[in-house]
């Protein structure tokens, strides 16, 4: 059996950028499901936060505005040491980039230029024109090629295997050969993303199963906030492909079917620029109330920007409409609609990426640190992947050097032989439901019943039509028996954890009886701090899902009315 | 690239797919098999392929991430022109049979999925990263817009492989870099921060094999789904190598001073 100190799960920029830190002192193995190039840290569009003041107006800006900014727009559920922690070091992390040679556009001085985001004072978005994901994953992966770091292509990481609420290891699908192996490691860190693909109407790759997430959940590890979903307000009219606050950023209007920049109802000051959560709301009553196009998305209008800006700041959204809608946005419109985007929720960890179980870390979008409480503010996600990258590599450095316990290679060989078992048996089922059919059927649900707007009476419809879908699965069975190559089989894995996270967050979101952040239930529509001011998590026990309930850490952030 | 977007409804129509089959681990000679698919509202050749996986044949496989054509996971030839599956509408094609084929120059694994190892050996082999000699500075290098700019079309390579299948001398060279890979080095070399030894990098590529390599007829230019120019970068390397046989720019640390017209 292969033995690594530190096996991280997932080639993103957080897994990437824990690897940089513990390369060089540690053996080390990085899983990914897909070349660590494809993974959908490169679809983040407009930038990542850090208050460097290297813009006109933003003088004055520093670490303590954007903590604000950040726990104000996460409506008082991030916890607070947590978001102190990433914006003090988030200035010195994106110089660290910069270093590593992150192509960042410039001001007229020559320094990282930024723009205005959603939700902030400040023009704090440090940007490379619209493709800051891309250039920040090419970046990292660079420097795991010069650091020689050990990746494991195309696997699947299937179980996290626990003794005595230490780590020991892992299980993995090996795609190119079908098996299943075991890997022993005395730290396992999961940065895995989310789980987009668990709903219609999502901006987020193929890929995005939350495979991590359940892995944990089923590990016994708490999920903390689940049913905290971001829904972005402007995602591309038919294949909801994201289209970056940025554009908003630069100065683009919504407008409705009268031409109106209706924003102004809803959030006079900010307006466009108000956080994701009340202008994906807000677009809905739009539509809702019929000033919609064809009852189903609303107009993004780059137009007034001008050929040139557009060309120079915004060229990765220009190639997306004309690829994807056949829309160029120099002479028309986009049509956009708000669509599922981003999980505050995950992996519960305390402000150093710690889980409750020994040995095992999680960092970014997989994770629930939390920084981003019931609404995650743009551009605060890719800033989260690196500086908790950061954090968790320095963890582990500290943990490997103190704790000299070796994995328990007995109990490893003997959580082998039941994940095999457990595989197999997928294979030999009697039942003829398609994964596939199952699978869309819960992104229906999700979407129509666990959406912007929830109430009561919906909710009960998605708990009991989830708790049906996975009867269901019960009788998906894999037709295809070849094992190498089988995506019948990797699909049918998946679906199983994405199964378990619509449960979490749909039953989550019916307990939660108040409004707050994304999560907005029309019969509860105020925030309710007195009861609710309070991380949920959730837990995989032999009886089914159970939920306990968690204080924010307040540090001098006394919550207020959110207004904008 | 006969994709053009039109606004003719496809919805209902029945496209045929006709793709090049072959599995390294059983078939001795690939063979093409036929599937049909009803074509939905803004179809992409991707969205077919996962329609035919999930309903028809699960043992056909691509590789595929992102679906909006930024992760280069699913370059493959379609109707003879390599492109990402993803970004192709069937909506733009010229007919209802669609021919599908893995992309050439690359040990076909299975079906539509290749080997991409020599092409990631190619990319580590240009020493892909940068080399600044002031890691103690504080703070950002101070780059300017123009020089950035003289990167931009480098840095929007996904690494999809597109020009590689493409280029006419990696098929008749499995040593030769590639466009992408020396099109890499060339985003480096020309990064107003990177302070390289440049002479030490080119060494190995400083052959026909690496930078003399090209034929320089553009096909990765017409390849690349990205808008990216290899044999710009290729023609500046050389320029490069030229101008250091005759000493002219001495240690390479001149890249802000030369026009970028010349090179980019």
């Amino acid at each position: 059996m292969l033995s690594y100190d530190v096996i991280i799960v997932g080639g993103g920029l957080a897994g990437l950028m824990t690897s940089l830190g513990v390369v060089d002192s540690h053996k080390v193995a990085l899983f990914s499901k897909v070349h660590p190039l494809r993974s959908h840290s490169l679809a983040a569009q407009g930038g990542l936060n850090a208050s460097l003041g290297n813009v006109p107006g933003s003088a004055d800006d520093n670490w303590e505005k954007h903590t604000f900014d950040t726990i104000k727009g996460s409506d008082y559920l991030a916890d607070q040491d947590a978001v102190e922690t990433m914006c003090r070091i988030g200035p010195e992390v994106v110089y660290e980039l910069e270093h590593m040679g992150v192509p960042f556009s410039r001001t007229s001085e020559g320094k990282i230029a930024q723009r205005p985001f959603g939700g902030a004072d400040y023009p704090r978005t440090c940007y490379a024109a619209d493709r800051t994901g891309h250039v920040l994953l090419h970046t990292l992966y660079e420097q795991s090629v010069k650091k020689n770091v050990e990746v494991y292509t195309e696997w699947l990481v299937t179980s996290l295997i626990i003794k005595d609420n230490r780590a020991q290891g892992i299980t993995a699908l090996n795609y190119s050969t079908g098996e299943i192996v075991a890997f022993s490691a005395r730290a396992v860190v999961l940065a895995t993303g989310g789980y987009g693909r668990g709903y219609q109407n999502s901006t987020n790759a193929i890929i995005n199963t939350g495979s991590g997430i359940a892995v944990a959940y089923r590990a016994g590890i708490p999920i903390k906030d689940l049913e905290f979903v971001q829904f972005h307000p402007t995602t591309l009219y038919g294949t909801n492909i994201l289209m970056t606050e940025g554009a908003r950023g630069e100065g683009g209007y919504l407008l409705n079917n009268k031409g109106e920049r209706f924003m102004k109802k809803y959030a006079a000051s900010k307006m466009e620029l108000a956080p994701r959560d009340i202008v994906s709301r807000s677009m809905t009553t739009e539509i809702l109330e019929g000033h919609g196009f064809e009852n189903a998305f609303l107009h993004l209008d780059l137009r007034h920007l001008g050929e040139k800006k557009i060309l120079e700041r915004l060229p990765g959204i220009r190639d997306i409409t004309i690829d994807f809608a056949g829309v160029d946005p120099v002479k028309e419109p986009i049509p956009v609609q708000p669509g599922q985007h981003y999980s505050m929720g995950g992996i519960d960890t305390n402000e150093k990426g710690e889980t409750k179980v020994r040995g095992v870390y999680a960092a970014g979008e997989c994770a629930c640190v939390s920084v981003h409480g019931a609404n995650r503010l743009g551009g605060n996600s890719l800033l989260e992947t690196v500086t908790f990258g950061k954090i968790v590599s320095n963890q582990l450095r500290d943990f490997l050097a103190s704790s000299k316990e070796e994995s328990d290679k007995v109990f490893l060989d003997r959580a082998l032989v039941k994940e095999k078992q457990r595989i197999e048996e997928l294979f030999q089922r009697k039942g003829k439901r398609r994964y596939s059919e199952v699978r869309d059927e819960l992104r229906r649900v999700m979407f129509t019943y666990v959406g912007i707007f929830r109430k009561e009476e919906e909710l009960n419809t998605a708990c009991e039509k989830v708790r049906q879908l996975k009867r269901d699965y019960r009788d998906v069975a894999v037709s295809y028996k070849t094992r190498s190559l089988n995506f019948e089989l990797i699909n049918t894995l998946e679906l199983e954890g994405m199964l378990d996270l619509a449960e979490i967050i749909s039953q989550g979101a019916l307990a939660r009886k108040e409004s707050r952040g994304s999560h907005f239930r029309t019969d509860y529509p105020t925030r309710d701090d007195a009861k609710w001011m309070r991380h949920t998590l959730a837990f995989f026990t032999p009886n089914g899902l159970k939920f306990d309930y968690k204080e924010v850490k307040v540090t001098r952030y006394a919550p207020q009315e959110r207004k904008y | 690239m006969p994709h053009k977007k039109e606004n003719t409804s496809i919805e209902g129509k029945v496209f045929t797919f006709k793709i090049l089959r072959f599995d390294s681990h059983q078939d001795q000679e690939s063979h093409f098999a036929h599937f049909k698919v009803t074509a939905e509202k803004g179809m992409t050749v991707l969205e077919a392929l996962l329609k035919i996986q999930e309903d028809q044949d699960p043992s056909l496989v691509f590789r595929y991430s992102c679906r909006g054509a930024v992760c280069g996971s699913c370059g493959m030839y379609i109707n003879g022109y390599p492109n990402l599956a993803c970004r192709v509408q069937l909506s733009g094609l010229p007919s209802q049979e669609v021919l599908i084929e893995p992309l050439p120059n690359f040990e076909v694994i299975k079906d539509l999925i290749v080997d991409m190892a020599p092409f990631w050996k190619a990319y580590r082999e240009v020493e892909p990263w940068l080399m600044p000699n002031d890691r103690e500075k504080k703070g950002e290098h101070l780059v300017t817009e123009k020089n950035r700019a003289q990167i931009d079309q480098f840095v929007g390579c996904i690494l999809c492989a597109c020009c590689y299948g493409a280029c006419p001398v990696v098929s008749r060279d499995e040593d030769y870099a590639g466009p992408a890979a020396l099109a890499k080095l060339f985003r480096f070399i020309r990064d107003s921060r990177d302070k390289r030894d440049w002479k030490k990098t080119f060494k190995p590529l400083n052959n026909e094999h690496g930078l003399w390599g090209c034929d320089t007829v553009f096909r990765c230019v017409d390849a690349c789904p990205k808008q990216v120019r290899p044999t710009d970068g290729i023609e500046g390397l050389r320029r490069r190598a030229v101008c250091s046989r005759g000493g002219h720019h001495g240690a390479g640390k001149t890249h802000s001073s030369e026009s970028p017209s010349n090179e980019a």
